[in-house]
């Protein structure tokens, strides 16, 4: 699209680029065996059709124990192929730290994310690693309005390997399923502190490698966060 | 509450008063000149200054910003001879104007005179119509006056309009009215917001329904199944689930952002217009909002609607209208007693509202009405969906039994299916369509309207991929809603004006059939906030939308959308395909409701570029325009 006339403006800039990020989860999180900050956030920047993502997540142990976790951190290519979802590609990296020596695992990642019918907010992803080791995760959010300012979110996270990653405790087959209830008050639609647990459960083969390692294979939380973007 | 003595309205509000009152009785006895323009820094009805050059009327105006007081907050609104809205210009049929304007801005800037029909140079639109006004400098608009009536003027420059760069215009007619009246006001609507308008719209393109407070909660379902039963609730919930969409998105920005305006002034600043006991008083209402349409009321009063876009109507009388963002309403009212009356604007999501106030005299007050309470919401008549002889877009009728239902799905056309990720249409009642057979291949558009209507055998064409990304859904079978209130408004008990009570005064000139038609769809996502024509921003398309020059043409508009779309078509009228035949009324902006077809004919009678868009300013800026050519 180019000017009527030389020096004439286009007279409608619908192309802006917007930018935002969103930390969905900075949380304390109280268990039995441990306490951990756990977060997960996502920054784009783009288009209606055409977004970088950048997304991760990832937790690290404050008390009883030590170490953590960058579960994922990946930086996609966005393309918005139908009225509500997004195809992704890129690169994705995971990396555990302490105790003993780190660990850390390169992806080729591809994913969608969108909303589903009934509002579920899906993000789902194939994972290729470095080693050929693959994987699929998927998470789920759906928002049940309680009022107009205070929400309760339900939250679902399962992944699913395709072998077994001993290095990392990952049994081949569905690894864990994770739910979280957050109820959270939006002081301003950016700014919404949330209280709420979370249940994680460890699976098949990947319950057994944790077993095996005298690591519970259910894990309640109490949790206390904030839910910001800008 | 006597508000000169509140403190948090400055010392000069006791003289903003004092020329409010003196400029609305200026503005009533038609004169043109008030005072030096120096003297303003306010809101309120203020007269452009106009000097006289044999045929030619000259207007200065200059456009600035100007730190004033809005509400009882600072602000730094853009305003045109110091006041918003800018000062009320009036125009002879006949004569030719002459505006210097002069842009104090740091920016470029234009004005636009919306629906006055005129040369394409002068249209005001930068990009379309002429490169803009670079700041310093002075553009002379100058055009002959071919029409009367009621019109206004704002900017086209990017979002300047919703920081009040507007104001009102009447066009005094070469010939008597045909009606009469003693008094004359100008009544101009709009929002303001102290936010910048950028950020309203980042935030709008961040976070879907950033402004809306009223959304659906648990509470709301619970109340479905309490007065509907679990499974027409359930049925509710499953259908608009299905589609993504909250029902409750009636205003993109409502009033949780928006201080209301009459005249510049909000409520508390009480607006008035003076009248004496028995007279005949014209109010000319213009929505100069960005996004805001109103539903308009006077307690206690008729109001006869004589003109319509500034064009002569056949006066019907009525107890509230619905003014569409852009729209213009000429009414009388005839109050006989020697008490106030108050003009009460509510915003159509009921989110806010602004009353003004009509008295004997100065200073008087009348009982504000009880806003009608929030929230409406959106039944499938929005979708396109509904049963035409239920009448009603009342959710709780259509959904009220699991009858309904299903006679509503056998009615789907399932063109929406064929992409199950965008389409959203695929309600598994739906596909009964499929099963019941082409019996029931039915009439739809015939229902509830008559069979008058131009389009009611018209098979409405989506694209092969429903128009693509951009759009959310598509109607599969949108109808007529001319006979239709609107939301919120179909069960209020009194008249409300509909588009098909316009009928116009005269049959106009040009009474060829159309030769052509041209359909186009009103489409958007509001997940990303995206508007578009056929699913396509304008920089998504090539090139204009191609009328030939003197041909006469039908333009078909049917909105894919859940939202109400006042579209605008510079430089020619629209004259609107109602129930009146030859008698169409002539408007500049036609407001199309969710899951409406309507049409208009054009005599495409003014060679050049012309803009054609969504009046919804945040919705023009983000991709529903379009440039039509005409040669």
């Amino acid at each position: 699209m180019k000017p009527k006339k030389p020096g004439w403006p286009i007279p409608v800039h619908d192309n802006t680029l917007y930018s935002k990020l969103m930390i969905d989860r900075l949380e304390y999180a109280w268990s039995d065996e441990e306490d951990s900050v756990n977060w997960e956030g996502q920054y784009w920047y783009g288009g209606d059709y055409n977004r970088l993502y950048i997304e991760g997540e990832g937790e690290d142990v404050v008390s009883g124990g030590e170490g953590g976790e960058i579960e994922t951190l990946d930086i996609l290519y966005s393309r918005m192929i139908a009225p509500f979802w997004d195809v992704q590609m890129g690169g994705g990296y995971q990396r555990e730290y302490g105790p003993g020596p780190d660990k850390e695992r390169g992806f080729a990642v591809l994913g969608i994310q969108g909303l589903a019918p009934y509002w579920f907010e899906i993000d789902a992803n194939l994972r290729l690693s470095d080693d050929g080791d693959a994987s699929a995760d998927l998470e789920a959010e759906y928002d049940w309005m309680l009022t107009q300012r205070t929400i309760l979110q339900g939250r679902f996270e399962t992944a699913y390997a395709g072998n077994d990653v001993p290095e990392f405790g990952i049994g081949k087959g569905f690894t864990n399923a994770k739910f979280g209830l957050r109820l959270r008050y939006e002081f301003r639609r950016e700014f919404a502190p949330y209280i709420g647990v979370s249940w994680n459960k460890y699976l098949g083969d990947t319950a057994d490698l944790r077993e095996a390692e005298g690591e519970d294979t259910d894990h309640t939380a109490v949790l206390a966060g904030v839910r910001m973007w800008f | 509450m006597n508000k000169q003595s509140d403190p948090k309205y400055p010392a000069s509000f006791t003289r903003r008063r004092f020329l409010q009152g003196t400029a609305a009785m200026a503005a009533l006895a038609g004169l043109g000149r008030l005072a030096p323009a120096y003297a303003w820094q306010q809101t309120g009805n203020l007269v452009a200054e106009k000097t006289v050059s044999g045929n030619t009327d000259i207007f200065d105006l200059t456009i600035g910003h100007t730190p004033m007081d809005i509400g009882g907050r600072s602000a730094n609104p853009i305003t045109i001879n110091g006041s918003i809205p800018g000062p009320l210009i009036r125009m002879q049929e006949g004569r030719e104007v002459m505006l210097r304007v002069t842009n104090n801005l740091s920016e470029s800037t234009s004005i636009h005179w919306h629906g006055i029909l005129l040369p394409e140079n002068m249209d005001g639109v930068p990009g379309v119509s002429f490169p803009g006004i670079e700041p310093g400098e002075t553009f002379i608009y100058r055009y002959p006056v071919k029409q009367s009536g009621t019109y206004w003027y704002h900017s086209h420059s990017g979002l300047q309009e919703q920081l009040g760069h507007y104001g009102p215009l009447i066009v005094d007619p070469a010939q008597p009215e045909p009606f009469e009246y003693d008094r004359d006001y100008v009544v101009m609507l709009s929002d303001w917001t102290y936010d910048d308008p950028y950020h309203v719209l980042a935030n709008l393109k961040k976070a879907e329904g950033y402004y809306n407070y009223q959304k659906r909660t648990t509470g709301d379902f619970f109340k479905d199944v309490s007065t509907m039963g679990w499974g027409p609730a359930m049925d509710k919930w499953q259908m608009w689930g299905q589609m993504r969409m909250s029902s409750r998105d009636i205003l993109d920005v409502t009033g949780s952002v928006y201080t209301y305006l009459i005249n510049g002034l909000p409520s508390g600043s009480n607006w008035t217009g003076l009248f004496r006991r028995g007279e005949k008083i014209r109010l000319r209402f213009i929505n100069g909002s960005a996004m805001s349409f109103f539903d308009v009321r006077i307690p206690g009063l008729k109001m006869t609607v004589v003109a319509a876009d500034g064009q002569n109507v056949e006066p019907v009388p009525i107890d509230e209208f619905r003014i569409g963002v852009a729209e213009t309403y000429d009414v009388i009212v005839e109050p006989d007693g020697d008490r106030a009356y108050t003009v009460f604007a509510e915003s159509m999501d009921r989110s806010g509202y602004v009353s003004a106030t009509l008295a004997p005299r100065e200073g008087m007050t009348a009982p504000v009405p009880d806003p009608r309470p929030q929230p409406v919401e959106r039944g499938m008549k929005s979708m396109g969906m509904d049963h035409g002889s239920m009448g009603h877009g009342d959710m709780n009728m259509d959904m009220s039994s699991q009858n309904t239902m299903d006679q509503d799905s056998m009615q789907m056309d399932m063109s929406a299916d064929n992409n199950s990720m965008s389409g959203g249409m695929d309600h598994s009642k739906m596909n009964m369509s499929a099963e019941q057979g082409s019996g029931m291949q039915h009439d739809m558009n015939n229902m509830g309207s008559g069979s008058d209507w131009v389009l009611k055998d018209r098979k409405i064409s989506h694209g092969p991929d429903n128009h693509g990304a951009g759009a959310a859904m598509v109607s599969p079978n949108p109808m007529n809603r001319m006979d239709d209130p609107g939301i919120g408004l179909e069960n209020v008990g009194h008249k409300v004006l509909v588009y098909n009570d316009l009928r116009g005064l005269h049959p106009w000139p040009d009474q060829r059939e159309p030769q052509r038609e041209i359909e186009l769809h009103l489409t958007g996502n509001m997940e990303r906030y995206m508007w578009s024509f056929d699913g396509e921003k304008f920089s998504e398309v090539d090139g204009p939308i191609r009328f030939h020059h003197g041909e006469r043409l039908r333009l078909i508009l049917v909105n894919d959308t859940m939202m109400d779309h006042p579209i605008h078509l510079h430089g020619m009228w629209m004259e609107l395909e109602n129930k009146h035949g030859k008698y169409r009324p002539r408007k500049h902006t036609l407001s199309v409701k969710p899951g409406e077809m309507l049409s208009a004919q054009i005599t495409a009678d003014a060679p050049g570029d012309w803009a054609f868009h969504c009046h919804l300013l945040y919705h023009m800026k983000a991709g529903m325009f379009r440039v039509v050519s005409v040669a």
